[in-house]
């Protein structure tokens, strides 16, 4: 499955990346040497085979919904690239 | 005492305990080694007063005979682990100004142990890269390097680097593919992924979350022992962590090997096998035999497979976890943005450095909708097989011995591996199937090849049972008389 380069702007646009337009077939062709080498796993019939997602057979814990780290507004804002009114800013969304 | 800085932990503890020296004399010498190596280029951050003062309530410690596991043991710190109120940088860009409010359980877990910080230790960007050259903080040089300077693998490479360098008496490293027992081989050291659960998670800046694990690099495997029982644990805060009693590694240590099955599976013996590679497996299988341990061939049918599903499954998981790297609540953010999109958009691009944004798209696209199932639900089906293939040989023995890499360290530069991804991919061939399995693997020193580089073994074994790898890796370590620089 060879990608070509409008895949490879939606993907990057999908991953929020900028690709430049020099850069775009040399980005194509490398993932298109990945994806032929990941290609290997067709050799392997897996139509029965149960996918694998976690190698822990537990089940996930259940825990109560309560505050166990609150109150620290100020430490976490403290790494805001950017914040206002307590609050973290942004440019500005609606119109 | 020549120089303190050359024991290991163990030793150290009983000097310690006997007033040979102080805390602070010991994490001084430490601080003097860290500072005279700058040029190896391990530590991002160095927190010298920190420790200092860590050292003190060490010293204090030991007089009023209140002596905790790790009591004043200066470590160093995998820059992937959030250190309270000490920066924590990922390797990246884009985490490079970050100072977490809180502290990881393992890193919690070591200071609640009575160790001391002396810093923070270079790696590949976000853990992803197997020769430390992705750091946003530039390359760490392998202290084994000769006439040209070697990576020290990656990506827990500065880690491995300042063990080796005796620039800590021991690190913690973490591994999604080889991440620990890579560099560690490089290096001369020795480190164990332990089971997949086994270590919190939590406060570990993620890359691939089902198969990230945190393990220490140390000099010894008596090191790794003590470092991975104060490490371990369960952890309400991480959902994978099992609730499962952390036994005392230590005193597995002795006991003998008899009987004990050992598995060499074929497919690890490819055509082309570095000859030297060879002959140290089997003379690692040598000293194991001559111990009274049975060897025997076994069979992983789809080893093969295991790095190409490996590099569907840890991007996919990558590229989610990534996703909140959007330069709103903490780390870089790019300037000059018009709209939300365009700030994320800018963030990232200049953020993360060229693997990561390669492994996010490669991520990206295989978790998209119409590829979903061809590419990653294939990998998960695959993991399966792989999975099971470590459980089928478990029937037959105890424990796995393989090399830990194909190849020894190679230059910093090397221009195939950065041509082509996929080369450097390759270096990973033995021990990403691990991870994939959930299982723990040890890398020790073995030797030195011809040209005098350190050479790694890996024991892997049952889930959970971390012991019978210490036990014979304890009796390895004996035979193979390595020298640490």
């Amino acid at each position: 499955m060879a990608i070509d380069n409008e895949t490879v702007k939606r993907v990057a646009f999908l991953s929020r990346l900028k690709v430049d337009d020099d850069k775009i077939d040399a980005t194509k062709e490398e993932f298109n040497k990945i994806l032929l080498w990941i290609e290997e796993l067709n050799e392997i019939n897996t139509d029965n085979v149960e996918p694998l997602i976690s190698v822990n057979d537990v089940n996930l814990r259940v825990r109560d919904d309560e505050v166990t780290a609150g109150n620290c507004r100020k430490e976490i804002l403290q790494n805001a690239p950017s914040a206002e009114y307590d609050y973290f800013a942004v440019p500005k969304v609606v119109e | 005492m020549s120089d303190i800085t050359k024991l290991t932990v163990h030793e150290t503890l009983k000097a310690l305990k006997n007033k040979e020296f102080s805390a602070v004399e010991l994490t001084e010498a430490y601080i003097k080694n860290m500072e005279n190596g700058r040029h190896y280029n391990a530590y991002i951050t160095e927190c010298a007063d920190k420790a200092r003062e860590q050292a003190k309530v060490a010293d204090k410690n030991y007089q009023s005979g209140n002596i905790r596991l790790l009591e004043g043991i200066p470590l160093g710190i995998k820059d992937l682990f959030c250190t309270k109120d000490i920066r924590t940088t990922a390797a990246s860009h884009i985490l490079d100004n970050f100072v977490p409010p809180y502290e990881s359980t393992v890193t919690q877990n070591l200071l609640n142990d009575g160790a001391v910080f002396l810093g923070k230790l270079n790696l590949d960007e976000f853990a992803m890269g197997g020769s430390n050259e992705t750091s946003y903080f530039g390359p760490v040089i392998n202290p084994w390097s000769k006439d040209k300077d070697l990576v020290p693998g990656g990506s827990s490479g500065g880690s491995a680097t300042a063990v080796a360098a005796n620039m800590c008496a021991a690190s913690t490293g973490t591994d999604t593919g080889g991440s620990i027992r890579e560099p560690a081989a490089f290096c001369g050291c020795t480190g164990i992924k332990p089971t997949y659960g086994r270590c919190s998670r939590y406060g570990i800046v993620a890359f691939a979350s089902s198969l990230d694990q945190a393990g220490p690099i140390a000099k010894d495997v008596e090191d790794c022992a003590l470092l991975l029982k104060s490490m371990a644990g369960f952890d309400e805060k991480d959902s994978t962590s099992c609730e499962i009693a952390v036994p005392d590694y230590v005193s597995s240590l002795t006991g003998d090997i008899k009987g004990l099955v050992v598995g060499m599976p074929k497919e690890y013996r490819p055509e082309g096998l570095n000859p030297e590679v060879a002959s140290y497996w089997d003379k690692a299988a040598e000293y194991l035999r001559a111990r009274g341990a049975i060897v025997k061939e076994i069979s992983l049918p789809h080893t093969k497979y295991a790095l190409a599903t490996y590099y569907v499954l840890a991007p996919a998981e990558a590229s989610s976890n990534l996703a909140r790297y959007d330069g709103i609540r903490y780390g870089f953010r790019a300037q000059g943005n018009g709209n939300l999109d365009e700030l994320y958009i800018n963030t990232r691009t200049l953020g993360f450095g060229k693997e990561v944004k390669r492994r996010i798209m490669i991520g990206t696209y295989v978790l998209s909708a119409g590829y979903y199932d061809a590419y990653y639900l294939k990998a998960q089906k695959m993991r399966r097989l792989i999975h099971d293939d470590f459980m089928k040989a478990f029937k037959q023995c105890d424990i796995i011995l393989t090399p830990t890499s194909p190849i020894t360290a190679f230059p910093i530069g090397d221009e195939s591996m950065l041509n082509n991804p996929i080369n450097m991919y390759l270096n990973d061939v033995f021990t990403v199937s691990v991870n994939l399995a959930g299982l723990p693997a040890l890398s020790l020193p073995i030797g030195l090849s011809s040209d005098g580089l350190p050479l790694g073994m890996q024991l892997i074994g049952k889930p959970f049972d971390e012991e019978t790898i210490f036990k014979v890796a304890a009796k390895l370590e004996i035979d193979a008389k390595f020298e640490r620089k």
